[in-house]
């Protein structure tokens, strides 16, 4: 036995917090590009371009067909050298941390648009085309149209799926430890490998973790209700 | 691109230990956790209140939490618990106590039966009330009753989910490659430290997945469309999930 005194949760605490920080930025900005490529994908789905539809197939079908964690390897080495490479090109040397965290956040924002292209799509698909009919019988520009009636028609269609993705996005964000990016979940490896007490952090880890989902839960209930508000109230 | 490694046979074993384990894992995890899924939808439906309340309890734990902390969390933080554990290491059970590919499995079980286990509880409660009252007015037992309708009436509903979460677990597997087993990801792994080829192994064993999904796709569509009673739906080609 080793008289070495254990360190505790207590010493690890600042960078756990300072982890967990960096994952919740990682995942919001993740989200908002993601959000911003299933918008692009779905419309690209729906066009009446094939060429645009075939590229959209391909994207959402061939990301969602591959596993996460394979993905984000592949695309995270991919995408380390291009940007190694740019920034090289621009005569910025060293800046790592940087590359670490663009590269964390494009990966899953990447992967991200390829499921919320499916849950755009359906939704949008959804809407009345009555109401479209009426828009463009109202002479809506398309940007008017899609503003005023495809975002706001289609919103409480979409809710239950993007907060599906958000609850996953969360969850993967620990896939980006796989890759030695200093966040949450490798914070906590280290403090376990550091520590020997690995129960302990792993099981803080998970609290850690289902508080994020859980409180997010409670949002997107709230975020449900005010986007159903003008619709009649099931039974 | 340089896939000349290929017609290396050592190379070719690993992937080939890797792909047997990778549909192993896979199989067990499907079999024990759609298993586990009946049982917890049956405590929550008809268990005693704390049962209900603890089996709750697990699928939120579960469900809220990412799969690879779950992984550590049971192969090294429950691993290193029981290493502690006095007299274990001299028992017949040790080495499987010790074995990455149990830990997998155990991990990969209590998550299928977790988010399956609620899927499998929605349609529970959709099958309709007459229906299993009209089973009893013909005197099937309790227990007739749960395996002759509640049960196939309730997969008839949710099987297309069901489906999709096998295709989930699936893709899942890779996350093994993490605690040193031998899986796809973890050939791909070796092969890329020895040939210093980063992209080649990762875009094969990316391809070997897309192909694998398909087939599985195929094959439980198959399933789908024969299981009694279901009514041939026009189903997208790979699910969302």
């Amino acid at each position: 036995m080793t008289s070495m005194t254990p360190e505790g949760l207590i010493d690890w605490a600042g960078p756990i917090l300072s982890g967990a920080l960096t994952t919740v930025q990682i995942a919001v900005l993740a989200y908002a590009i993601g959000l911003l490529l299933g918008l692009l994908g779905a419309g690209a789905k729906l066009s009446p371009w094939a060429p645009l539809r075939g590229l959209a197939t391909a994207y959402s079908t061939l990301i969602r067909a591959v596993p996460e964690l394979l993905l984000i390897l592949l695309l995270y080495y991919a995408g380390a050298q291009a940007l190694d490479a740019l920034l090289a090109y621009l005569g910025m040397t060293g800046a790592v941390q940087i590359t670490g965290f663009a590269t964390a956040v494009g990966v899953l924002a990447f992967v991200q648009g390829a499921y919320m292209t499916e849950v755009f799509r359906g939704a949008i698909l959804a809407i009345p085309s009555g109401q479209l009919e009426a828009a463009d019988a109202f002479g809506f520009s398309r940007w008017a149209r899609f503003h005023r009636i495809v975002l706001p028609g289609m919103l409480p269609n979409a809710l239950p799926g993007m907060s599906n993705l958000w609850l996953i996005l969360i969850k993967d964000t620990a896939l980006i430890s796989v890759i030695g990016f200093n966040e949450l979940f490798f914070t906590i490896q280290q403090a376990a490998a550091s520590s020997r007490a690995y129960f302990l952090f792993y099981a803080a880890a998970g609290v850690i973790y289902l508080l994020m989902t859980l409180s997010s839960t409670a949002l997107f209930a709230r975020l449900e209700r005010y986007v159903r508000r003008g619709q009649p109230t099931e039974a | 691109m340089d896939f000349s490694w290929l017609s290396d046979p050592f190379y070719l074993g690993y992937l080939w230990e890797g792909f047997v384990n990778t549909l192993w894992l896979l199989l067990v995890s499907a079999v024990g956790g759609l298993l586990l899924a009946v049982l917890v939808a049956l405590a929550r439906l008809r268990g005693p209140r704390p049962l209900a309340w603890l089996v709750w309890a697990f699928t939120t734990v579960m469900r809220g939490t990412p799969l690879l902390v779950q992984l550590f969390f049971f192969y090294y933080g429950v691993g290193h618990l029981m290493e502690g554990v006095p007299g274990i290491q001299e028992t017949f059970m040790w080495p499987l106590l010790r074995d990455p590919f149990c830990f997998a499995a155990l991990t990969f079980i209590l998550s299928v039966g977790a988010y399956s286990g609620e899927v499998i509880r929605g349609a529970m409660q959709s099958v309709p009330r007459g229906e299993l009252e009209a089973g009893r007015a013909f005197g099937l037992s309790g227990f007739q009753v749960l395996t002759r309708l509640w049960l196939p009436r309730a997969i008839q509903l949710c099987l297309p989910t069901l489906t999709g979460e096998m295709i989930l677990l699936l893709k899942s597997i890779p996350l093994v490659s993490t605690i040193a087993l031998m899986d796809l990801l973890q050939a791909a792994n070796i092969i890329r430290d020895e040939t210093f080829l980063v992209y080649e192994p990762l875009l094969l064993i990316a391809g070997i997945y897309i192909a694998t999904t398909v087939v599985l796709t195929l094959v439980l569509r198959f399933v789908e469309l024969n299981f009694p009673g279901m009514q041939p739906t026009q189903r997208r080609w790979l699910p969302i999930r």
